[in-house]
């Protein structure tokens, strides 16, 4: 079979699949009462969850169950996420929040302290949240699956560089050394110099962090679809530890910049130390910058795609026939918006990467860096 | 709001996995890996040195080897052209002394012919003296019997003599 004719199959059988889905949609719309809510479709989506949701609605939802992990008085408290029947049930005396606490998980008080069961609709349970909540979410899932996939790829490329030195590069090798090759060039050596072999290993385990993170959250079906790198406590988590690092390696000339800025009138800094306290500030909106452009990055990306399925919907709901007339608009959008998700994936890991290079390479201040390639996105 | 309220529990798995990951990666992976580029960067950077280097010696063996064959053939070219001179010289000596040694040839064969020559007439003027004598001898005898015929003789002879 040759490429092309393999190619133009392999476009017909995603056709037909895609009409089979529009017809089960189709039928499903007119059979439901519920209304379609594209907002909380779609935030359901992109945030964490104490389950992973693989198909399927309500009652019939295939979810794969993950333990939860709470230290509620200092006990330790395990039990899965299917316990809460997807937040419908206590059990022990914990449950799902609600309202203002939605995401979190509460205990319950007074009479219900020890409450396990369904929860009535409209019934008041006075609770309070669970703050010692170390349970392996959705996204805490979907980490530790991406720490043993790069732990696994690295490991497997070292050990080709160890056993077949000074060899063409095949397989992952081959795949990996380009992107390492271009971080080392492009990214690490000029903006720390001769610094680079301290800080490479963190720029590195950085870029494919996030890459392989971007990557798998592109991909909608398990075990990729978690928004983990869309998700502010892990680019929260990264940009402070470039924060730290930044600090630490920080030189005189770093500090002497910040607090008597050279090429700046004296009268912004005598009287009112303006320009000092913009320095200051400065230091830590980098690292805010960071996690918010990474996070905003990622969770608008998958926005956009989900809002592009979800007007399948939106016009199923009016009339099935529009639905139907929709969908190859919104899966051509969905498509193109995959496309842009790959490319957004390669370069917020990079961008997150660079900046971070430049500003250790910053503060380590020895020597004049090239701080040219500046890309702001 | 859940969008951008960081959970506890990830903050907290988050640092204990990227922590682990950086120490194993940056223990058993990134320095085996870079260290394994920068050799193969500096062994395929050495390799093509040793050929530039190979190139330029294979080019300045070519060049003294070119500039041999010149050399060579200016040599052969000299030898040759002194030989050709070498040998011109001696034909012309040779033709010089061959033509010296045949010129004298020629004058002793003259010489010799001349001599053959005068001998020849010497001995043909003997011989000749000689029929002479002996036919004047066999006429003086045959004449002398006869008185008048030897006075007319000598009358010749006298006249002869007189003329003489």
């Amino acid at each position: 079979m040759s490429y092309k004719s393999f190619e133009r199959r392999l476009a017909a059988f995603f056709c037909t699949l895609i009409l089979l889905f529009a017809c089960q949609n189709l039928s499903a719309a007119t059979e439901e009462t519920e209304k379609f809510d594209a907002g909380p479709f779609i935030i359901e989506h992109v945030i964490d969850s104490y389950g992973w949701h693989i198909c399927g609605d309500g009652d019939k939802s295939v979810t794969i169950p993950l333990p939860i992990i709470l230290f509620d008085d200092g006990h330790p408290v395990v039990f899965m996420s299917s316990k809460f029947h997807h937040g419908e049930a206590a059990y022990n005396g914990y449950a799902m929040g609600w309202g203002e606490n939605k995401g979190s998980i509460v205990k319950l008080d007074g009479n219900y302290a020890d409450y396990t069961g369904l929860l009535e609709e409209g019934e008041m349970y006075e609770n309070h949240v669970c703050k010692w909540d170390i349970s392996i979410t959705k996204n805490v899932c979907a980490l530790f699956i991406s720490l043993i996939l790069i732990t696994c790829i690295f490991l497997s490329v070292a050990k080709r560089y160890k056993e077949h030195p000074n060899e063409v590069p095949s397989g992952l090798q081959a795949l990996v050394e380009p992107i390492i090759v271009f971080l080392q060039d492009e990214v690490i050596t000029p903006s720390l110099g001769k610094n680079s072999n301290k800080y490479a290993p963190y720029l590195l385990t950085l870029f494919f962090f996030i890459f392989l993170n971007n990557m798998l959250g592109i991909v909608p079906i398990f075990p990729g679809g978690a928004n983990l790198t869309g998700n502010i406590a892990v680019t929260g988590v990264l940009a402070i530890i470039t924060f730290f690092v930044t600090t630490f390696s920080s030189g005189k000339e770093y500090w002497k910049d910040i607090f008597n800025t050279p090429g700046v009138p004296w009268w912004l800094k005598i009287p009112l130390p303006l320009m000092p306290l913009v320095e200051v500030i400065g230091i830590f909106t980098k690292p805010f910058v960071l996690m918010v452009r990474l996070f905003a990055n990622i969770t608008a990306g998958h926005i956009i795609t989900l809002a592009f399925v979800s007007l399948i919907f939106i016009f199923g709901q009016m009339n099935p026939a529009i639905g139907l007339a929709v969908s190859p608009v919104s899966i051509f959008f969905y498509i193109f918006m995959g496309l842009m998700e790959l490319l957004v994936a390669f370069i917020q890991a990079f961008v997150f990467t660079l900046l971070s290079a430049m500003y250790i390479g910053m503060a380590i201040g020895e020597e004049e860096h090239e701080h040219e390639a500046v890309v702001e996105a | 709001m859940e969008l951008i309220k960081p959970s506890f529990g990830l903050i907290f798995w988050m640092l204990i996995g990227f922590a682990v990951l950086f120490f194993i990666l940056a223990k058993f992976a990134w320095p085996i890996i870079t260290n394994g580029i920068a050799a193969r960067n500096k062994k395929i950077a050495d390799q093509l040195e040793e050929a530039a280097k190979i190139h330029e010696e294979m080019e300045s063996l070519n060049k003294r080897h070119e500039e041999m064959m010149v050399q060579a053939k200016a040599e052969r070219d000299a030898l040759l052209a002194e030989a050709r001179k070498v040998s011109e010289e001696m034909y012309e000596k040779a033709k010089l002394k061959a033509s010296a040694e045949s010129q004298a040839m020629i004058e002793d064969a003259k010489k010799s012919i001349y001599f053959e020559k005068m001998k020849a007439i010497t001995d043909a003027k003997n011989s000749i003296a000689n029929f002479s004598i002996d036919i004047a001898q066999k006429l003086i005898t045959e004449e002398l019997t006869d008185r008048e015929k030897q006075e007319k003789l000598v009358e010749k002879w006298m006249d002869d003599l007189h003329f003489n």
